[in-house]
């Protein structure tokens, strides 16, 4: 019972982290309509930032904020670059250039830090334990922090002038245009905002297996499309539930040894299986081709 | 009616012509002893890639879907073929039949899949079929990792026959000619047409009585079957199946090919993924270590760039100036085709409307004079 | 032949389509005879469209049902409701914009029984790959000519001008030889001269291919030229049938249209 409990938290913690990358993939698909494939590799870059960070000036705290600003700038720089130009060309132009931008990431990368991995020299906080239950530390600051940027993330949306114009583009660029709101400041600041999650994303990721290689980031990103688009891409809620369900059956499945080698077949099933049966994902709005 | 010579068009038979020239030209090479191991690994290589652009191309280019798992139906198919073919080594050798028998099964064995996969194809739709296909590719290498020794090797991989060098490629390119033939005859036949006009506009294609979800797996099917033929072969000029080598970044890679050769541009895709390969390997000798990534940049920039070049709207100006076609035309100073060109020709140069004109005309109902006011009197003559 | 000369071409019963909750047409009654050329009319939003899709299989209706030919169709696919004859065009215009004008046409011919070509027999380049295939350009031609489109053959569709782009619709439509035609607003965006035009070349049509047309439109002059009845709708729902005339001289129309008359 207690183990089930440990590996519950675990995979809270994780989804909580799958949910913020998520976050990033479904604002700029609601906004942007687009799907940012390099987004996985805004997390490997924010990790090897940390890794650069720490080694440098040797403060964790400094090293982080220093990672969310370069991710931040990157992530606004890949949309002025690469996206922009492509606004209003076929969807399939921009998957592919999305595509192409997450493989000059980790091939750069590759080039500048090695094929290796390298291990991260972030801080260890022990464990702690309640009865017989014990946790680590990352762990709960994890599932803490990731609760309470979600909660910010969504008041934010919510009440901020530059959240309702975030929903207003998401419903319908041209009438927000009309309606005098600049659509393209709306998507810089997604993207911003979607490339500061992941670099907190990857901090959380490095607290628990502190080592990065260039395809660091396709993994989580992966996942965490795949969650997002469980949970119905475009939608925020969405994103946090299947963040945290993901995270959930990966801890679990894992943690079972016969089918933990499966893993990873075994999410991207149930993601199959999501979208045969609701291919706009468990939260995604039904959209009706107009005829 | 008389047989008029123009219906011969050498765009029709370019393909043929260029690859079976290269075929026969290197098949004298090899059997006179004049060919090294090192061109023949290349030119196997080269032939593999061709089938994978051309068959990925089907998808992307023609069908107007995009599929990130290409990479896993030749996963399929080379550990399929491959084990079939180490099973009949025994009572075949390494003979032409052994070749055929495995080729034909991994091929169907992936073909198979390309069905399974093709079936969310058809209720799901670009960014959302993209990662199914993507998942799919995972989910293969996840298994094929997996197995026992015994089966399919697992992590160590698979062992293959080794088959005569001197042989495969000329095999390969047999191949490629026939895969060729198909598809070209397919895609200008109207089942091709039927595939090409799903791509421009579904709804309008169901109304026309198109059968898409027949079409749409045909061609999924089509380009599987065809990526686990590549994936035999690619196991057969390795003498070894690892499932690390189809992964992501390889479906990346063939999918360069079909963007660089231009989507829907058979020629284009031949070309390019004979490029692209051949610079590989000439790379591959030439930069070593972390270097060699170099031309993965490369690979990422180049794919971004013409993407963006072909595709900005702002460019189109500077595109219809400058592309290869115009450059094309301005070198073999192509006459001008009267039925394709105007004389009044500005008028065709009209972007078609972006604004919706029935928006701007379904004004309510239009009362015209014409018509008498029904609410006095109401005498309607016409 | 089979078909009972007498059994109308269309006939749709009690027909109805609510999305969640929101009822976009009900208790819609049409019937169609042969050879007539039928109009659609109501204000914006009064269903129209959402006739058209039912009609095509786009919907499935949520009451009622909907006849060809005495045939039951609606529980069949979009494909096989083409098949069983009913062809359409869309209000705002869907065509293979990146293929040539006759190409749009030989999808069309598709389907029909004189080009059945195998798959299999296409891939492997059969004689009758040849033959087929050279059938269809002169019928695809053959139909152009009707439209006036055939010197632009071997023109993309989407550089066609507006009109012309109209007519390709109808004519990709026409053949696959359907026996009911739908037309959404086939005079939108087309010049007083285009629309008479127009005019003549779909009556011309239905004379000449024995079809059965129903169209939405909202140029009256226009329908009281071409069609032989009306039926008016408002809000999803029936408010008059009968001739153009009838249909104006009714008051509920009169009072849907202009508003109530208050002396």
């Amino acid at each position: 019972m207690i183990d089930i409990i440990n590996t519950f938290i675990n995979g809270l913690s994780l989804g909580g982290i799958y949910a913020m990358i998520a976050l990033g993939y479904t604002m700029v698909y609601g906004i942007a309509k687009m799907l940012n494939f390099a987004h996985g590799d805004i997390i490997m870059v924010g990790g090897y930032t940390l890794f650069v960070a720490i080694g440098l000036f040797g403060n964790p705290i400094l090293a982080i904020v220093v990672a969310i600003i370069l991710c931040g700038v990157l992530g606004v720089l890949m949309e002025k670059l690469a996206y922009k130009p492509l606004r209003g060309a076929s969807p399939l132009a921009v998957l592919i250039t999305a595509i192409g931008v997450s493989y000059l990431l980790q091939s750069l990368s590759q080039i500048i830090f090695g094929a290796g991995t390298k291990y991260v020299n972030m801080p260890n906080w022990g464990s702690i334990t309640l009865g017989s239950l014990r946790i680590q530390v990352y762990t709960l600051v994890t599932l803490i922090a990731s609760v309470v940027i979600m909660v910010a993330l969504s008041v934010f949306i919510k009440y901020s002038k530059t959240g309702r114009a975030m929903i207003a583009v998401s419903e319908d660029r041209a009438a927000s245009e009309l309606m005098g709101i600049n659509v393209n400041t709306i998507i810089t600041i997604t993207f911003l905002i979607g490339a500061m999650l992941a670099a907190v994303a990857s901090t959380f990721y490095l607290l628990k297996a502190p080592s990065i290689s260039p395809t660091f980031g396709s993994m989580p990103g992966i996942k965490a499309f795949t969650a997002a688009v469980i949970g119905g891409i475009g939608s925020i809620p969405g994103a946090m539930i299947g963040g945290i369900l993901l995270g959930v059956i990966e801890v679990f499945t894992n943690s079972i040894p016969a089918i933990a080698p499966y893993t990873d077949a075994i999410e991207f099933t149930i993601l199959i299986i999501i979208l045969l049966v609701r291919p706009t994902g468990l939260l995604g709005k039904k959209r009706r081709e107009k005829v | 009616m008389i047989k008029h010579k123009k219906n011969f068009k050498l765009k029709h038979y370019i393909n043929y012509i260029g690859i079976g020239f290269v075929t026969i030209l290197f098949s004298i090479l090899s059997l006179t002893g004049n060919a090294s191991i090192s061109l023949q690994f290349l030119l196997e290589k080269i032939a593999i890639s061709i089938i994978l652009a051309v068959s990925l191309g089907l998808v992307v280019g023609f069908l107007g879907e995009l599929s990130l798992g290409h990479a896993g139906f030749m996963c399929i198919g080379a550990y399929i073929g491959g084990k079939v073919s180490a099973m009949l080594e025994a009572s075949l050798g390494c003979g032409i039949s052994n070749l055929l028998i495995s080729l034909i099964v991994g091929g169907i064995a992936a073909g198979i899949c390309g069905v399974i996969i093709g079936l969310p194809a058809l209720r799901l739709r670009g960014d959302y079929l993209a990662i199914v296909t993507l998942a799919f590719g995972e989910i293969v290498k996840t298994i094929f990792i997996n197995t026992s020794a015994e089966s399919f090797g697992g992590a160590t991989g698979l062992s293959t026959p080794r088959y005569n060098r001197e042989f495969l490629f000329i095999y390969a390119f047999i191949i490629v000619l026939i895969m060729l033939f198909i598809v070209q005859n397919l895609i200008r036949s109207k089942h091709g047409r039927a595939i090409t006009a799903i791509r421009d506009s579904e709804i309008a294609s169901r109304a026309t009585g198109i059968n898409v979800t027949r079409y749409k797996l045909l061609v999924f099917a089509l380009s599987a079957f065809f990526a686990g033929i590549a994936g035999v072969l690619f196991s057969f000029s390795n003498y070894r199946v690892q499932c690390t080598k189809f992964d992501y970044n390889y479906s990346i890679e063939i999918l360069v090919m079909v963007v660089l050769g231009g989507m829907g541009n058979i020629t284009g895709g031949i070309i390019s993924s004979s490029l692209i390969t051949l610079l590989q390997v000439k790379l591959a000798t030439l930069l070593s270590g972390n270097l060699a990534v170099l031309q993965n940049v490369l690979y990422a920039l180049i794919l971004v760039l013409i993407v963006i070049y072909n595709n900005a709207p702002r460019l189109k100006g500077f595109r219809e100036k400058y592309s290869i076609k115009v450059l094309f035309n301005k070198i073999f100073k192509k006459k001008a085709d009267p039925a394709t060109v105007r004389d009044d020709e500005a008028k065709w140069d009209r972007v078609p409307t972006k604004i919706n004109v029935d928006d701007l005309l379904s004004m309510d109902l239009v009362v015209t004079e014409s018509v008498a006011k029904p609410d006095k009197g109401g005498e309607h003559n016409e | 032949m089979n078909n009972n000369v007498s059994l109308p071409v269309l006939e749709t019963k009690n027909l109805g389509v609510s999305f969640g909750g929101l009822k976009a047409c009900s208790e819609v009654d049409i019937t169609i005879n042969k050879k007539e050329i039928y109009g659609l009319i109501g204000p914006n939003g009064a269903g129209k469209t959402t006739i058209f899709n039912l009609i095509t299989g786009i919907y499935a209706p949520t009451t009622g049902e909907i006849y060809l030919c005495g045939e039951k169709i609606n529980k069949l696919s979009q494909e096989t409701i083409c098949h069983k004859g009913v062809a359409r065009t869309f209000q705002n215009i869907r065509l293979f914009n990146n293929m040539t004008v006759i190409r749009n046409v030989m999808v069309g011919l598709h389907n029909r029984k004189e080009f059945k070509c195998s798959f299999i027999e296409s891939a492997l380049r059969f004689p009758r790959q040849f033959k087929v295939e050279k059938a269809m350009r002169e019928k695809a031609k053959e139909i152009l000519r009707i439209f006036g489109l055939e010197e632009e053959r071997n023109n993309l569709a989407c550089n066609l001008p507006y009109g012309m782009q109209r007519k390709l619709e109808i004519a990709r439509a026409l053949a696959t030889e359907p026996k009911l035609l739908l037309l959404d607003e086939p005079a939108a965006g087309m010049n007083p001269n285009e629309t008479m035009e127009l005019v003549e070349t779909i009556k011309k049509i239905r004379d000449m291919f024995d079809i059965t047309i129903l169209l939405i439109e909202h140029d009256l002059k226009f329908v009281s030229g071409l069609c032989d009845r009306v039926t008016v709708l408002n809000f999803g729902k029936v408010l008059s049938t009968g001739t153009v005339s009838e249909v104006l001289n009714d008051p509920s129309v009169i009072e849907a249209y202009i508003g109530k008359d208050d002396e």
